[in-house]
C-alpha cells in the first residue's frame, strides 16, 4: 500500500502568499501611519516640558493642558480666530446655502457664468488675493483689522459653501418635492419639511469646512489683519523664537475636538439606521 | 378640509388637452373620460405621452390647451397640493429622513385630519405591513416601499389615485403577487386609479378599461378582451400581445362578409370586423387561433396553404411555431399542448386554418410592424 503525500508549499511559495493574503492591510498601516505621524507629534509634544522652546523632547508635564493660556497672546489670538471662524462660518453659509439654491434650481440668464464666477476664487492664488484685497481695502480708506478679515473671509469660504451644498442639491430627487406637494404641502412647507431636511447633511458639511478653512487660513489673513492677532499668525510669528507648548495644546484640543465630532455623528447614524 | 374634496368626487374628464415641450408634443388633443371608482390603464411604450398625461392629472405639469375636470370641479390650474388626487411615485419617492409612520401620516398632517393615529394604523394594517411602521425607507425591501408608497397615497382617500408603472422596480413575481395585490385593494378602498404602464400583460391583468396610447394620442380605448379581441390598429394589435397581420384586397362583398385574396388565397373577414376604408386590407388573426396541419389534411374556414415550418419552441403549455408561407411572410402560430396537432419540425409543409369570426380586418395604409418593435417589458 502506497500512501500518497499531501504536498506541502516550499516555504518560499507560503510567505508570498501570506503577502499576498495582507497586502492590502500592511499598505493600510503604511499609509495610516504617515498620515498620522505628524498629528501624534503634535499631540506628544504638547506633554513636553518645553520651556522656551518646543523642538526638542525635555520630559514629560501636564502643566501645558493645565495653562493652555500660559504662552503670552496664544488665547488673545485664538478667541479672535474662533470669532472670525464662527462669523464668516455663519455669513458664508448662509449666503453660500442661497446661491446654491439659486443655481442648482432655477434656470436663468447667465447661471453658467454665475458657476464659473463662484468657481474662479478657489482657483485663484491666495497670495494674490490676499494682496488685492488689501489693496482694495485701502483704496477705500478701510484700515486692516478684524471686519476686513471676517469679509476677505466669507468671500472665500461662499465659493466652497455653493459647491458643497450645491453637490446635495443635485442629488435630491425631484419627486420627492413633487411627492411633498402631492400629498398637500405647498410651496413653503415642502421646503421646510422636505427639501431643507434632505439638504441639510450638505450645509453642515459645507459650514464645517467653511469653518476650518477660515480657521487655519493664514496668507490672506496676513494681509488683511493688520495688527490684529489669530491662532494662525501667532504660530508663525512665533516659530522664529520657539513655538510655546501651548500652541501644541490648541492644536491637539482642536484634532480631538473635531474626532469627537465625527465619532458621535457615525454613532448617532449608526443608532439611526438601526 | 379633509372630505371638502367629496364636492369634487367624480368622472375624470380631460378635453382637448394638448401638452407641447418647445417644438414636440407630448400629448396631442387628447379627450378622454375615467368613471369614478374605475381601474383605468393609460398603456403605451415610453415617449408615447401616458406619463405626461398622468402628470397633468397630477397638477405637475400645466396643459398647453385644453381642461381637466374632476367631477364639475376645472382642476386643469390647480396646484398639485389643491387637488383631490395622489400619486404612486415610480421608485415610490418615500421620504428617506421619515418613518414609516411619518411617511404615511405626511398628507393627513398637511390636511390637518385630527385621527392621524388612527388613520395611519388602519391603512398600515391594509398593506399588511403594520410592524414596519418605526422603520426608515431605506430599511425596507422593493416591495415593501412600493405598498408603504400606496398606503401613503391611499390613505387620503382622494378622488383619484394615479400609479405611475408603480410595479417597474420589481421583480416578476413579485410583480405578479403585486397586479393582484393592487386589484384586491381598489375594490376594497373603491377609489379611481389611473394606471400608467408599458407592460401589456399588468394593463391587462388589473385595468377594467385599457386605453392605448401612442405618439400622444390615444389609438383605442376598451375592456382588455375587446383590445385584444378587436383591434382597431395595428399598433395595438401588435402592442397588444401578438398579430399575424396579411396584405390582401377585398375581391367581393357578402350579406356578413367580405371576401379577401391574399396572395392569391381566399379568406373571409367579418363585415363588423373589418375597418378598411377601402379594397386594400390587412388580415389580421392572432396565433392562438390559428390550427395548424399537414397538407391534404380537413381544414375548414379560412385556409392559408403552403407554409413550411422554420421554427418550433416548446413553451410548456403551448408550442410557438414559425411558419414561412409563399409569399416570404413569416406567421405565428400557438398550439396548446393537448395532444392535438401533430409533431412537426422546421422543414415540415403546413396549412393554417382559423374560425372565420376570429379575424380581424384594418386598414390597408397601415404598417404591418406598428408597435411591435418599441420597447419589450423589462
Amino acid at each position: 500500500m502506497t500512501t500518497i503525500p499531501i504536498p506541502t508549499l516550499p516555504v518560499s511559495k507560503r510567505i508570498s502568499r501570506w503577502f499576498g493574503r495582507n497586502i492590502i492591510r500592511i499598505y493600510a498601516v503604511i499609509g495610516f501611519t504617515y498620515l498620522f505621524i505628524p498629528v501624534f507629534y503634535t499631540i506628544a509634544f504638547s506633554f513636553n516640558n518645553a520651556g522656551k522652546s518646543n523642538l526638542i523632547w525635555k520630559g514629560f508635564t501636564f502643566s501645558n493642558w493645565k495653562n493652555p493660556c500660559g504662552a503670552p497672546d496664544v488665547c488673545n489670538a485664538l478667541g479672535n480666530s474662533l470669532k472670525i471662524g464662527v462669523l464668516a462660518t455663519f455669513v458664508a453659509t448662509v449666503l453660500g446655502t442661497l446661491i446654491a439654491f439659486a443655481i442648482g434650481r432655477h434656470a436663468f440668464r447667465g447661471r453658467a457664468t454665475t458657476n464659473l464666477l463662484i468657481f474662479l476664487p478657489m482657483a485663484t492664488p491666495e497670495v494674490v488675493l490676499g494682496s488685492s484685497l488689501l489693496a482694495m481695502f485701502l483704496t477705500f480708506h478701510i484700515n486692516p483689522g478684524f471686519w476686513p478679515t471676517v469679509a476677505a473671509h466669507v468671500m472665500f469660504c461662499i465659493s466652497f459653501v455653493v459647491v458643497t451644498v450645491k453637490a446635495r442639491i443635485a442629488s435630491l430627487d425631484p419627486r420627492l418635492e413633487q411627492a411633498a406637494m402631492d400629498l398637500y404641502a405647498n410651496e413653503r412647507e415642502t421646503f421646510r419639511r422636505v427639501t431643507l431636511p434632505l439638504v441639510m447633511p450638505g450645509i453642515a458639511g459645507a459650514a464645517l469646512l467653511a469653518f476650518s478653512l477660515s480657521f487655519d487660513d493664514f496668507i490672506i489673513t496676513n494681509f488683511n489683519s493688520g495688527t490684529m492677532n489669530t491662532f494662525p499668525k501667532f504660530v508663525w510669528v512665533s516659530a522664529a523664537r520657539g513655538i510655546p507648548a501651548q500652541a501644541n495644546v490648541i492644536g491637539s484640543s482642536m484634532f480631538l475636538i473635531a474626532l469627537f465630532v465625527v465619532v458621535v455623528g457615525q454613532l448617532v447614524n449608526r443608532k439611526k439606521a438601526r | 378640509m379633509a372630505d371638502a374634496s367629496s364636492s369634487s368626487h367624480g368622472d375624470l374628464k380631460l378635453t382637448r388637452v394638448t401638452k407641447s415641450f418647445g417644438d414636440f408634443t407630448a400629448v396631442d388633443d387628447l379627450t378622454l373620460t375615467i368613471p369614478e371608482g374605475s381601474f383605468f390603464a393609460l398603456l403605451g411604450p415610453s415617449g408615447c405621452g401616458k406619463t405626461t398625461t398622468l402628470r397633468m392629472i397630477a397638477g405637475l405639469e400645466e396643459p398647453t390647451v385644453g381642461s381637466i375636470y374632476i367631477g364639475e370641479t376645472d382642476i386643469t390650474t390647480k396646484k398639485p397640493y389643491q387637488r383631490p388626487v395622489n400619486t404612486v411615485f415610480q421608485n415610490y419617492a418615500l421620504f428617506p429622513h421619515l418613518s414609516i409612520y411619518e411617511n404615511v401620516a405626511f398628507g393627513l398632517r398637511r390636511r390637518g385630519v385630527k385621527d392621524v393615529k388612527e388613520q395611519v394604523e388602519k391603512v398600515l394594517k391594509l398593506v399588511e405591513l403594520p410592524h414596519l411602521a418605526e422603520r426608515k425607507p431605506t430599511q425596507l425591501s422593493g416591495g415593501q416601499q412600493q405598498r408603504i408608497a400606496l398606503a401613503r397615497a391611499i390613505v387620503n382617500r382622494p378622488a383619484l389615485l394615479l400609479l405611475d408603472e408603480p410595479l417597474g422596480a420589481l421583480d416578476l413575481k413579485l410583480r405578479r403577487q403585486m397586479q393582484i395585490e393592487l386589484k384586491w385593494i381598489q375594490t376594497e378602498v373603491g377609489l379611481t386609479f389611473v394606471h400608467v404602464t408599458h407592460d401589456q400583460e399588468e394593463a391587462m391583468t388589473m385595468a377594467d378599461t385599457i386605453a392605448v396610447m401612442n405618439e400622444g394620442r390615444i389609438e383605442q380605448m376598451g375592456s382588455p378582451a375587446e383590445l385584444y379581441e378587436s383591434p382597431e390598429t395595428a399598433f395595438v394589435a401588435n402592442f397588444l400581445g401578438q398579430s399575424n397581420l396579411i396584405r390582401g384586397e377585398v375581391t367581393s362583398s357578402e350579406a356578413e362578409q367580405s371576401v379577401v385574396e391574399v396572395h392569391g388565397q381566399k379568406v373571409a373577414v367579418l363585415k363588423s370586423r373589418n375597418r378598411a376604408k377601402g379594397k386594400s386590407i390587412l388580415v389580421g388573426i392572432r396565433p392562438e387561433k390559428i390550427r395548424i396541419s399537414l397538407p391534404g389534411d380537413p381544414c375548414n374556414g379560412n385556409v392559408l396553404t403552403g407554409g413550411i415550418v422554420s421554427d418550433v419552441s416548446f413553451v410548456g403549455v403551448s408550442t410557438q411555431y414559425v411558419v414561412e408561407m409563399p409569399w416570404k411572410q413569416d406567421l405565428m402560430v400557438f398550439e396548446q399542448n393537448d395532444g392535438g396537432t401533430p409533431t412537426l419540425r422546421p422543414g415540415d409543409p403546413v396549412s393554417l386554418s382559423w374560425n372565420p369570426p376570429f379575424t380581424f380586418g384594418l386598414d390597408g395604409s397601415e404598417d404591418v410592424n406598428a408597435g411591435s418593435e418599441v420597447d419589450e417589458p423589462a
